[in-house]
Formats: structure tokens, sequence, C-alpha cells
């Protein structure tokens, strides 16, 4: 189904209603920040949707704005929402949530749930996604475009190496096992393939690494944002397995592997399996001049992924008219069929179950099915770390993680040491 | 009577210079060094006055610690390296050499390229094993190095980014400047049977010393300007061995939010940058005769 | 006779020295190039006979307005650097030839100026700005590097340089502070003008961060800004469309340079700087 028919039948359906009820002449105007991950022509596609939801609003103006990734979206949205002006509605990392509370400029979206057909639509999203949006007993976003994390491999490189194409790994050992048959040296000792690669730079590092803990049976933050673990065995364990992979087996490149080649360095060869995004199946699937597969990730014992990506959050310095406004836009972007056109267009996995019921995503896995792991595998799945003050938390864990990669520090060491500054950071927090 | 009218053609010139350093300039700059002794207001928390907490926590902070030595290290290499490649430039351009136009050219090329984009290309020469720098030492038997993915060679390979970003602009400049002394400055000197090195130590270097002080200034500020790369490809990654003065501050006001403390490291560097102005303006200018 | 074959040696090394030099500064833009007229699955292959294509260009003139994006840098840079010759000379002029009593103190604080970051003061400046109305447009972007103290202090050097002998033959025949500075001062201080003419545009050229948080659509975002959306790398780095975007952006500058550079060169040495 193509964006004419979703946008007719949503015309059909919400957009009759609205426009009766909106009186035409009082406009609502307001600014809609967000980022695109997947580069390129993606502006284009969110215009449509803001023009289809002009055509049904006519008493709101959506003026969509992108303001580059995740990072510069969220310094422009506070350091507006700082300056008095606030973006009104914003797709925010799910992470930043601590941080918006703090600051206090978002407004919770269950304020603005009144009617039964509100609690449809908010029922409809995957309780892993709403989970992590729930603090304080309030919903502070509702999920938009949302990720997890899947292994990709070349199918041509196990089937030369031996092993069964369309059997990954499920276990660590298993992953190592394969890991060390897909890795290829050549005559002078060098090594031309990698069995595996998990990216370890600064901007993705926690988020894999969460996959790993979960993996070992470990967490890395508790439920209110309060408290980290990095010092348990679970988490010691994860990252002493993660430098193993370089140091003990040679299956990994040795030092930072960078989140942004990381998918060329699977397409050119190099690694036979590779941790990414669900975000970057269009771009393997287009340029990929192999046989790929998109597995779940292995356990050790239980198989655990991690979950990603960016919410809509309403900001509380508009005006009741603008945050209702907002809300209706909300609404509108996170519609089963939206979301579903959305998830093909760009790679993101739709949060909501009746988003795959549509005919758009059912047509897009029978064409894709490696697009399906994905979904699969939610829930396995585990929020990634979010705490107060997520970004500072997030580099102290980073910086440890690469001290131990790096032969800086042991995984123990390090691990402490980001302990005991997590621990400082958050101790303001815990009264 | 006259001073009064000097101040008065003064105040009128001055006006509109000053309406502006005072609006984007003084303003902020005094509100940061005010923030710098209160705590970061959050949502929930107002700013309190804490004194010089923040300057307590930054002596305590190894980030600190580690952003501060490296960026002296960073200036230390690309401030004399650049400006002496730019002046080799220079005076290779400014030689009989064939091709002149193209090199000319070449040299230009990275002040068109802004270090945005052109922070992805210097990755994928940096990417091991099918990276551009690792084929070609491929050929040698060495490679398989990860340049900006281990702490002993993050920082250079960022430094090498900066030289080649800087040393073509300033070249123009000494270009510019050897084109200005007089032939029969360097005549007599021949004359006198100098070779091509006395020349240029006598006569070359001296004439141009005004251009090299204009240059030092900008090499400083850029010196601690100029972190696009890194946010673009390390992030001050890995263990924080390319983590820069500007960098840190942009993430702890940008990212952490943490204002107050991103203040007090701004106080830091600009009173290290004040130092550092004050030097060049009250020593060197002295030295320098302008023609 | 051993003299001309030992200068021969030295021309040998000289232009092997400057050639080398020049290839690996030239290398990423041939690199560029290289990569942006090759399919995406041909990234890192040097291979002579690899297929052709101008996809990439085709695909990224579709996604982004890079004529605009030019156009707006193109003002943004006329505008910055127009305003800050004015307001710099007129500063300047007072600082050198109209001394007063606290002047040379006001000086120094105007120094003190040159080191401050304009990035370190983002959050300020943002509400200011914002304040005055001015988000999202070009002057918005320009404004908070109009005084510059480094103008100032460039352009007040090069106008003590200016002989006391002229500015006086002038005031005898009447003229007015102003003129004498149009008359007098500006003409002789063409050389500095045109050096930090050069540095400036250079930097806004090159500017990324503040154009980032003030403006909001495409009429005002200059072309850093407008690459940055093909730079992000949270997707991987998709390096076909990286370079090719790269190249439509630079390629009005780098075509005036290559027609131009010899004039541009010529004037500016013919000129020179003190």
């Amino acid at each position: 189904m193509k964006w004419t028919s979703v946008k007719q039948t949503l015309l059909g359906s919400v957009g009759v209603t609205l426009l009766a009820l909106s009186p035409a002449f009082a406009q609502t105007n307001i600014t809609f920040f967000y980022p695109v991950q997947v580069g390129g022509p993606l502006t284009d596609v969110v215009d449509g949707y803001v023009a289809d939801f002009h055509a049904q609003n006519p008493d709101i103006r959506v003026e969509a704005i992108f303001s580059g990734n995740y990072t510069e979206t969220t310094t422009r949205a506070l350091t507006a929402a700082r300056s008095g002006n606030p973006p009104t509605v914003a797709v925010l990392l799910a992470t930043d949530i601590y941080t918006l509370i703090d600051e206090d400029v978002v407004q919770p979206i269950d304020t603005f749930i009144s009617t039964d057909e509100d609690r449809a639509w908010l029922d409809g999203f995957m309780p892993a996604y709403l989970a992590s949006a729930q603090v304080d007993g309030h919903l502070w976003s509702v999920p938009f475009q949302r990720s997890t994390a899947v292994m990709y491999y070349n199918k041509d490189l196990f089937a030369a190496a031996g092993l069964d194409p369309n059997q990954p790994p499920r276990t660590w050992d298993e992953m190592v096992e394969f890991g060390k048959a897909l890795t290829i040296r050549d005559a002078s000792g060098n090594v031309t393939q990698y069995g595996l690669g998990i990216p370890s730079s600064m901007n993705a590092v926690h988020w894999l690494f969460g996959a790993l803990v979960a993996q070992n049976g470990g967490q890395l933050s508790s439920e209110d944002g309060l408290h980290t673990f990095f010092d348990t065995p679970e988490v010691i364990g994860a990252l002493q397995f993660f430098v193993d992979l370089s140091n003990e087996h040679g299956i990994q490149p040795p030092g930072i592997l960078e989140w942004g080649t990381t998918p060329s360095d699977f397409l050119q060869g190099r690694l036979a399996m590779a941790w990414h995004t669900t975000g970057n199946l269009g771009n393997i699937r287009t340029n990929a001049t192999f046989e790929f597969g998109v597995a779940p990730y292995p356990g050790n014992p239980e198989p655990a992924s991690v979950l990603g990506g960016g919410n809509l959050y309403i900001f509380s310095g508009a005006t009741e008219e603008q945050q209702k406004a907002a809300f209706e836009f909300t609404k509108f972007m996170t519609s089963a069929e939206l979301l579903a056109d959305w998830g093909v267009q760009t790679g993101y996995v739709a949060p909501r179950d009746d988003s795959w019921e549509t005919e758009t995503l059912r047509n897009f896995v029978a064409e894709v099915p490696q697009a399906e792991v994905a979904r699969l595998q939610i829930p396995d799945s585990v929020p990634e770390i979010s705490t107060f003050e997520a970004a500072r938390i997030n580099q102290v864990l980073n910086t440890g993680i690469q001290a131990a990669l790096t032969g800086d520090k042991t995984p123990e060491q390090a691990m402490r040491d980001a302990q005991a500054e997590a621990d400082r950071i958050l101790t303001v927090y815990r009264n | 009577m006259k001073m009064s009218r000097n101040f008065l053609i003064s105040f009128a010139l001055l006006f509109p210079a000053a309406v502006l350093l005072i609006a984007f300039t003084f303003y902020p700059t005094v509100a940061t060094l005010i923030d710098s002794v209160y705590s970061t207001p959050r949502g929930r928390r107002p700013a309190a006055f804490v004194g010089t907490g923040n300057f307590e926590r930054m002596v305590a902070d190894p980030v600190f610690h580690r952003a501060f030595i490296n960026n002296l290290i960073y200036a230390a290499v690309v401030i004399p390296v650049s400006m002496g490649l730019a002046l080799a430039m220079a005076l290779l351009v400014n030689a009989r050499i064939k091709g002149r136009g193209f090199v000319r050219l070449a040299y230009f090329t990275p002040t068109i390229l802004p270090m945005i984009a052109v922070a992805n290309i210097w990755m994928f020469f940096y990417t091991p094993d099918y990276g551009l720098i690792d084929q070609f030492l491929r050929l040698f038997g060495w490679g398989g190095t990860n340049w900006l993915g281990q702490s002993s060679t993050a920082l250079w390979a960022l430094i090498v980014i900066t030289i080649w970003k800087l040393a073509g602009f300033f070249m123009i400049f000494y270009l510019a400047a050897l084109q200005q002394i007089p032939p029969t400055l360097l005549e007599a000197a021949t004359l006198e049977g100098a070779n091509y090195f006395q020349r240029l130590r006598r006569v070359i270097l001296p004439l141009m010393m005004p251009t090299t002080l204009f240059i030092l200034i900008n090499a400083v500020i850029e010196a601690f300007r100029l972190v696009d790369h890194v946010i673009a490809l390390t992030r001050g990654g890995p263990n924080n061995s390319t983590q820069l003065l500007l960098h840190y501050i942009y993430q702890v006001a940008f990212n952490f939010w943490d204002t107050a403390y991103a203040a007090a490291l701004s106080v830091v560097m600009l009173v290290l940058l004040g130092l550092i102005a004050l030097f060049q303006f009250g020593f060197l200018d002295k030295r320098i005769h302008y023609r | 006779m051993s003299n001309n074959r030992a200068s021969k040696g030295t021309e040998l090394a000289v232009n092997l020295l400057a050639w080398s030099l020049a290839l690996f500064w030239i290398l990423p833009l041939l690199f560029a190039i290289w990569t942006a007229v090759h399919p995406p699955s041909y990234v890192g292959r040097f291979d002579l006979f690899s297929p052709l294509t101008l996809e990439n260009f085709i695909r990224v003139w579709n996604a982004a307005p890079f004529d605009r994006y030019f156009l707006n840098t193109f003002m943004l840079v006329t505008f910055v650097v127009i305003s800050q010759f004015v307001i710099c000379t007129l500063a300047a002029y007072a600082f050198a030839v109209f001394p007063f009593r606290g002047s040379d103190w006001i000086f120094m604080v105007v120094l003190v100026q040159m080191m401050v970051m304009p990035e370190v003061l983002l959050v300020r400046n943002y509400a200011t700005i914002s304040s005055m109305g001015l988000i999202d447009t070009i002057p918005a972007i320009a404004l908070p590097y109009l005084a510059s103290a480094f103008g100032i202090f460039l352009f007040r050097q090069a106008f003590k340089s200016v002989p006391k002998e002229m500015d006086e033959a002038a005031r005898m025949e009447g003229a007015g502070p102003l003129t004498i500075l149009w008359r007098v001062y500006v003409p002789l201080s063409k050389s500095t003008y045109l050096a930090y003419g050069l540095v400036m545009v250079a930097y806004h050229w090159n500017n990324f961060l503040w154009p980032l948080v003030v403006t909001n659509s495409a009429t005002t975002r200059p072309i850093t800004v407008g690459l940055q959306v093909f730079s992000t790398v949270e997707q991987g780095i998709d390096w076909p469309t990286v370079t090719a975007a790269t190249l439509l952006s630079v390629s009005p500058l780098l075509i005036a340079f290559l027609i131009f550079q010899r004039q541009f060169v010529q004037s500016f040495m013919r000129s020179g700087i003190r």
C-alpha cells in the first residue's frame, strides 16, 4: 500500500471528525524538531506527512524543522527551551527522559488522554517500548522511530568456512567458535577477515554493551534512573568477554571499532558477523554483493538485545492550545499506518503491533524476511541504559569500556572506576 | 579641548562596535564568570552559590587534566608545524617549479573543503585494512593499524588533519609576503656571497616577521578552536585520548547540560588564552618592526 | 660546470618535494571525486575499470537544495565581511588616530575579546538573538561575529603605519575625519583588508555550530549545515553520498578558484600583507 492510500484511509476516519470539530478561523502554529538518522531525502518524507496532517487539520500549522542528529536536536531543543522559546514537539532519544524531566521542560503525555479513542491509541504501543518512558507514575513520551540491535552475518563466508549459513550462533561459546572459523590470516600473519565486530566508538558502545550485559544476566542501570551497576560480576564479566574477543580469541579487530565504518567493514567482507542497528538493513540490502542474514543476538545463556531510538516529546513551555495541537500531531505521527510507512521508508522498527498487521508492513516483510527478526527479538530486549545525567553517565561508562578495550585498564579496574564516578554524579539526585 | 574633541569623535566611531561587543561578547562573558561560581540550575533545583566549588571539582576531574594536557600537546605541535610547512610551501611555490598553478591549488584545497565534510573523508583514510593509508602501507608489508582506535595514535591522527587544514591556508599569507620583498635586497645579499639559507635567515625571515605574527595569532586561535573533527570522528575517545578543552566544554555544556561547570571550564580557557594574547601583543609586538 | 649540475639536482629535489606535498594535500579532494563517481559497492577499491556513474550526484541533488544553501552561504559571507570592514574600520580609526584618556585601556579590553570563542557563549547568544526575534535569519548567523577584535587590532596596526604627514596634508585641504579615513587610511591599508577578508571568508565558509543552532529552514541554512544531513554517522557512513554532497557544495567555489586563481593570487600579491 502506498502512502496515497494511507492518506485516504486516514482522511476517511480521524481527519473528517477533526475537521468538523475545529473552528476554521483560529490557527495554531506549532514547531516540530526532528533528527534524520538515515541521511538523505527523508526530510521530503516528513514534509509529506506534515502536508497530509495540514490537509486534515487546517487550523494547525506545523513547522517541521530538521535539526541534525540526535545530539544536535537535543542541543537545539534544550537551548531553545532555556531561552524561553521551546519547540512544541520534538523527536528526541528515549533515554533523554531523565534529562528532560530534570530540566522540567516536557509535559507528560498522559495528561492529554481524555477519550476512549486516545486510550485505544495508547494501548496499541508495544509494552517493551512504553516501559522506558514511564517515570514517577507518568508517561513522558511515545515511541516513534525505534530500533533494536541485531547481528548481520555474511552467509557466503559462513559457507566458505564450512558453517551452516542458516544457523547463526545462539550462545557466546558458539559465537566464539564460529568466529574462529571465520577469522582468516594471510601468509605473513595479518588478519584479512575477522569473525566478529562489535562497534566500540564513543557514540555507540554503551548501547551494544547493554546487550552483552543483558545476555550475561546483568543490567546497567536501575528503573528509577538513580543507580548504576557497573561493578557487578555480570557487567565486569561481559566486559571481560568483550575484551577477550580481541585479545584472547583474536576474532575481533583490536582497538576501537568505529560505529560509522562498521557497515562498510561488513560490506567489504572484512567482518563476517557485525553488530549494528536494524536501521541499517536498507543500506546492507542495497549494497551487499553477497547473501546476508540477520540474526537475533546470542545469549550466555539467555539471548537478549537492546532497544534504542527516538520518542515524541511535547514541551511544556508552549501554550495549552499549542500543546493540544501537538498532541493531535503526535497521534497522527504514531498511527498504525504512518509508523508502518515510516518503518518501510527508514528501517526503523514500528513500535505498534497493529502496524505490523497493515498491508504496508506485511508486504515489506514478505519481500524482506530479515526485517521481521527485529520484531521477533523485541520480547527478549532490554531498554537502553537510562539514568539522570544520561549523557554524562554514558560518557563515564564508554570511557571505562574503551580503557579496557585499549588495554589501558583491566576490565575490573575500569568498571570499578566508572562505578565510583557514576555514584559521585548521581548522589545529588538520590535524596 | 583637544582631548574632548578626540573623545567625541572616538565615541561616535566606536559606538557600533561597542554595542555589538557588549551584546555578544562582554555581557555573555561576564554572565559566564558569574555562572562559574553558582551551581547549574535544573528545572527542579534553582542555582545556588557555590563559590570555588566548580573550580575545586575541576582540580579533581581527570578528564579535565587529560583535555588540558592533550590541548597543550595539540597546540605545541600544530602551531609550529603548520606554520613551518606553510613557510616551506610558500618558498616552494615561489621557486621555479613545474606546474606551479596546480601545486598552489593543491595546497589551497583544504581551505575550500569544510571540516565537517572532510572529517568523513579522513575517516576513510584512517580506516584499518581497506582504508587508504593501510592499503598503501600494505604494499610494504605493514598495515592493520587502527589509527583512530587506539590511545597511542588517535591524537596524532587528528593533529595531522589539523595541520593539513591549516598549512595551506597560512601559505597564502607567506606567499604574498614573499612577493613583497624587494629583489634588490636579495641581490645585494647574493653579491656578498650569501647562500640560499643565509639569505633566508638574514633577509627573508626578518622581513616576514609581521606576517608571521599575523599567522601566529590565527594559528593559536585555531589550535584551541578547531574541534569539528573531534566531534565528527572520535568524540574525545578512545579513553579520552583525543579530548580537547573546547570539545570538553562543548560536551559539558551541550551534552551534559552542566552549564555552571562549563562556565568554570570556560573561565580557565579564557585565562589561558588571555595570557597567550598578552604575551603575543606585549612581548612579540615590540620586537617586530613594522615597515 | 659542477655548479650547474648541483643546481640541476637542487631543482629536481625542489620539484619533487613540492609535488609530493601537493599530492598529499590534494588527496582528500581526489578521493572525494573518485568515490563520488563510482557506485557505493566500489568504495575502497581503486580499480581503474570500476564503472562510472553520476547517480550519487543525482540522488544528492534531489535530496537537498544545494543551490539555495550555496546562495545562503554566499549572502552570509558577503554580509559578514562587509559589515566587519565598516564596523572594525571605524573602531580601529578611533583607536589609531583619536586617542583619548583611557582609550589604550579600552583597547586592551577589546583585545581580550579576540580570544573569546563565540562557541562558548552559544546559549547566552541564542537567548539574545531569540529575544530580538531574529531566529532563523541570516543576520542572526552574522550578528555575534560583526564586531571582531581581530579586525580592529589589524586595522589599527595598519592605520598606525600610515605616515602622519599624509593625514595632515589632507586636513590642511579641509577634509573631515571620515573623508580622511576614506581617502587616506583605507587605500593605504588595502593589503590588510585583503588578508583579513580572506581569513573571514574562510572562517564563515567553514563555520558550523552556531549556524546549526540558529537556523531552522532551508531558506537560511548555510552549506555546512546542509552538508551535515549527509555526514551523520548513526547509520554508518555512506561515502559516495557524503563525497558527492561535498563536491556539489564546494564546486562553485572550486571552479571560481580554478578560473580566477591567477588574478586572485596576483592581486593578493601585488598588495602584499604587512
